[in-house]
């Protein structure tokens, strides 16, 4: 009733002001349950402003990305579309096809207000602002549930080396100790998790920024490694797929836990779950807490239609604005862009984000630091590793430093 | 003779320019874009094309990829099996249903029917039936047999026949329908002189209709080896490349690494190996098949 009055009310408007309506294809692959209440705030936000706004959602990040460059470099545009930011759209930048919005930028302030302010600056090419940040997504969470240990009487884990400790008496139960979708980006997503975590950043930022070879062959590195085959050895008995309903696994207490980045979260408030009751979450592996910067961005392409182009204008100047960030980040678990709003709102996990935010105790995200190619060749090793128990961590780890070797 | 040759280029002159765009597209779409992707493979090119020569770097990464090399090996593991049993199957199929039986029609149907269907469905109705905890395992099981274990797409080490089974499924009945044609097409006098002869009818088959099929062949294995070449929509909609990499093609590392990888050069450079196998292949096959017709008469 709710929805359909509210609905009733957004054509109202749309109808009224029909002469300045305009429509604008958004395109972004936010399908699960609480992307989806997400991306509907933007959308309701973007509607109350007299335009409409036309959803293109396609499932699956790598398949989306793939139907968004194609219809960009063959010359049909749609209104605007989610990117992760950093080095994926370099590219497109360079070839004109996206919109420089510094203008809309420097009018909205958003060089005092984005924090931290690498977000910003990943948005940056020579100076001109290309994207519109809309809020912190960081890889670096373990999420544990509470019902799981609780079915085996052992105490829930407050870090990965207690996890990997309990992780026997959830398998001779006939559960899964880590829940894991059997896809490329996932499981090279944990074991990047695993790098910033359980080694020193130094290392890290090393590796994956530098691109130092001798580092990646180093015993440290052999640590992570070592760390991942014990993962392997976690989640043999996921054999689900997608990121959700691995997830989904961790909700029903049927595994233990899941590295995850915290749009997880989003998953568990659709589900209704209570953080620190029904589950936990430790930022960083509980070992060492820090969050790495990731994040979506929308970009704008390049338009011929004054009226589409005005909408776009709207449209990311409103992604910023404190309100529909704080009602945008709350359904999607993410941190908001913007320092200077109240999310008191928000819960245990969350704050624990914020706070870590606060602190500063933060790691540039793979996107930033790696090419797509370079993204594309380690989640095809660790498919293998995860899929083929029989590779030992040296192995995979030779395979390793061939790509950092070979990366730009 | 020789004053009638210029004429040759002007005869059946509507026909010839009613060719042209076809001609017109065949060079410029077909050619032109073969000779630019094998240009652009020597390039850097990212994820647009950009004229910046690397040389011979992209074929080297691509030999010294795993993923590329278990692609191979799969295609030509599909490719033999497959090119095998779809003309073993088919061919039996035809000759069975060549025997005058009744209900010839509804069989022909029900035997050709998977082929109407997309290689997508075809894909996700093998991946159930196949997928141990509610497809074929799952019934014999039931059945009584406790221990019996049948799931090609979950063990790296056969996931291909996995494959290869929904393949033969979709394929056999194509060549089923063609060879039964073929056989339509052989007088009914040589059956009844071979029968005249004694000649037990398998020999008949193998040693006289057979050779007089061998349109039929040629048109069937070019059908059936191209489907092979080109298979990709199988394997995303069947396994996705799983488990890990067992099933990747080399189709699909091309999609992979211009879509996903945004790495134009390294595609360009796995389609023009592609390329360069198919002419290994075909080339001294049309020397073999268009050289020798003009001795033959």
């Amino acid at each position: 009733m709710n929805r359909t009055s509210k609905l009733l009310a957004a054509t109202a408007i749309v109808a009224a002001s029909s002469a300045s309506a305009t429509e604008l294809e958004v395109m972004h692959w936010w399908t699960s349950g609480g992307e989806a209440a997400a991306v509907q705030e933007f959308a309701a936000a973007f509607d109350a402003t007299g335009n409409t706004w036309v959803d293109a959602a396609i499932a699956g990040g790598e398949s989306a990305r793939a139907v968004m460059v194609s219809r960009l470099t063959g010359g049909d545009p749609m209104g605007a579309f989610q990117f992760n930011h950093g080095r994926q759209a370099e590219e497109l930048i360079e070839a004109g096809l996206l919109r420089d919005i510094t203008d809309i930028a420097e009018a909205e302030g958003w060089k005092d207000i984005v924090n931290p302010s690498t977000l910003l600056n990943a948005c940056t090419v020579d100076g001109r602002i290309y994207c519109a940040p809309v809020n912190i997504h960081s890889w670096q969470w373990l999420w544990v549930s509470h019902k799981a240990y609780e079915d085996v009487g052992v105490s829930v884990p407050t870090n990965w080396d207690e996890f990997v400790a309990a992780s026997q008496a959830l398998a001779d139960a006939g559960k899964t100790p880590l829940a894991m979708g059997q896809q490329g980006w996932q499981q090279s997503g944990a074991f990047n998790v695993m790098f910033a975590a359980l080694v020193p950043s130094e290392i890290y930022l090393s590796v994956y920024g530098d691109k130092n070879a001798e580092v990646a062959a180093g015993a440290e590195v052999a640590r992570v490694f070592s760390a991942a085959a014990d993962a392997r050895d976690m989640s043999s008995t996921s054999t689900v797929q997608n990121w959700n309903d691995a997830t989904n696994l961790v909700i029903t207490g049927q595994a233990g836990g899941q590295i995850m980045g915290d749009w997880a979260q989003g998953e568990f408030a659709v589900a209704e779950q209570v953080a620190g009751e029904d589950y936990s979450c430790l930022p960083g592996l509980g070992v060492t807490e820090l969050l790495g910067t990731g994040g979506d961005a929308f970009y704008f392409p390049v338009l011929s239609d004054d009226a589409q182009i005005a909408a776009q204008s709207e449209l990311a100047a409103l992604m910023l604005k404190p309100e529909t960030q704080v009602a945008f980040n709350l359904k999607k678990g993410s941190l908001p862009v913007r320092g200077d709003i109240d999310l008191s709102s928000a819960n245990d996990c969350m704050q624990k984000g914020l706070a870590l935010l606060a602190d500063g105790a933060l790691l540039p995200d793979t996107n930033m630091l790696l090419t797509s190619d370079t993204t594309n060749q380690i989640n095809t090793l660790f498919t293998e590793f995860f899929a083929d128990a029989s590779i030992s961590a040296a192995d995979a780890q030779v395979d390793f430093v061939k790509i950092i070797e070979r990366a730009e | 003779m020789a004053s009638t040759r210029p004429n040759q280029l002007f005869r059946n002159k509507s026909a010839k320019i009613a060719a042209i765009p076809m001609i017109v597209t065949a060079l410029f779409v077909f050619v032109g874009g073969t000779a630019w992707t094998i240009v652009y493979s020597f390039t850097g090119s990212g994820l647009l094309p950009r004229l910046k020569w690397v040389g011979l770097d992209q074929y080297e990464r691509l030999w010294d990829t795993r993923k590329w090399m278990i692609s191979i090996e799969n295609l030509a593991i599909y490719g033999f099996s497959m090119l095998i049993l779809v003309f073993v199957i088919g061919f039996i199929l035809a000759a069975l249903l060549d025997q005058k039986i009744r209900f010839e029609n509804t069989i022909r149907t029900v035997i050709l029917y998977p082929y109407a269907l997309s290689f997508v469905v075809t894909g996700l109705v093998w991946q159930w039936i196949l997928n141990p905890e509610f497809g074929v395992q799952n019934i014999v099981r039931g059945w009584g047999w406790e221990t019996f274990t049948f799931d090609p797409l979950y063990n790296a080490e056969i996931a291909i026949f996995g494959i290869l089974i929904a393949g033969l499924w979709q394929g056999s009945g194509l060549v089923m329908v063609l060879m039964l044609a073929g056989l339509r097409g052989i007088d009914q006098d040589v059956w009844k002189a071979a029968r005249v002869d004694g000649i037990p009818s398998w020999k008949t088959y193998l040693f006289i209709v057979i050779p007089m099929m061998r349109p039929v062949f040629i048109t069937t294995l070019v059908l059936v080896v191209t489907g092979i070449v080109k298979i990709y929509d199988l394997i995303v909609a069947q396994t996705g490349g799983g488990p890990g990499i067992a099933t990747e093609v080399p189709a699909k590392y091309v999609y992979d690494m211009m879509f996903q990888a945004n790495n134009l050069g390294q595609a360009f450079a796995a389609s023009t190996m592609m390329l360069v196998t198919v002419a290994l292949v075909v080339i001294p096959w049309a020397f073999l098949e268009f050289g020798g017709s003009k001795n033959r008469g």
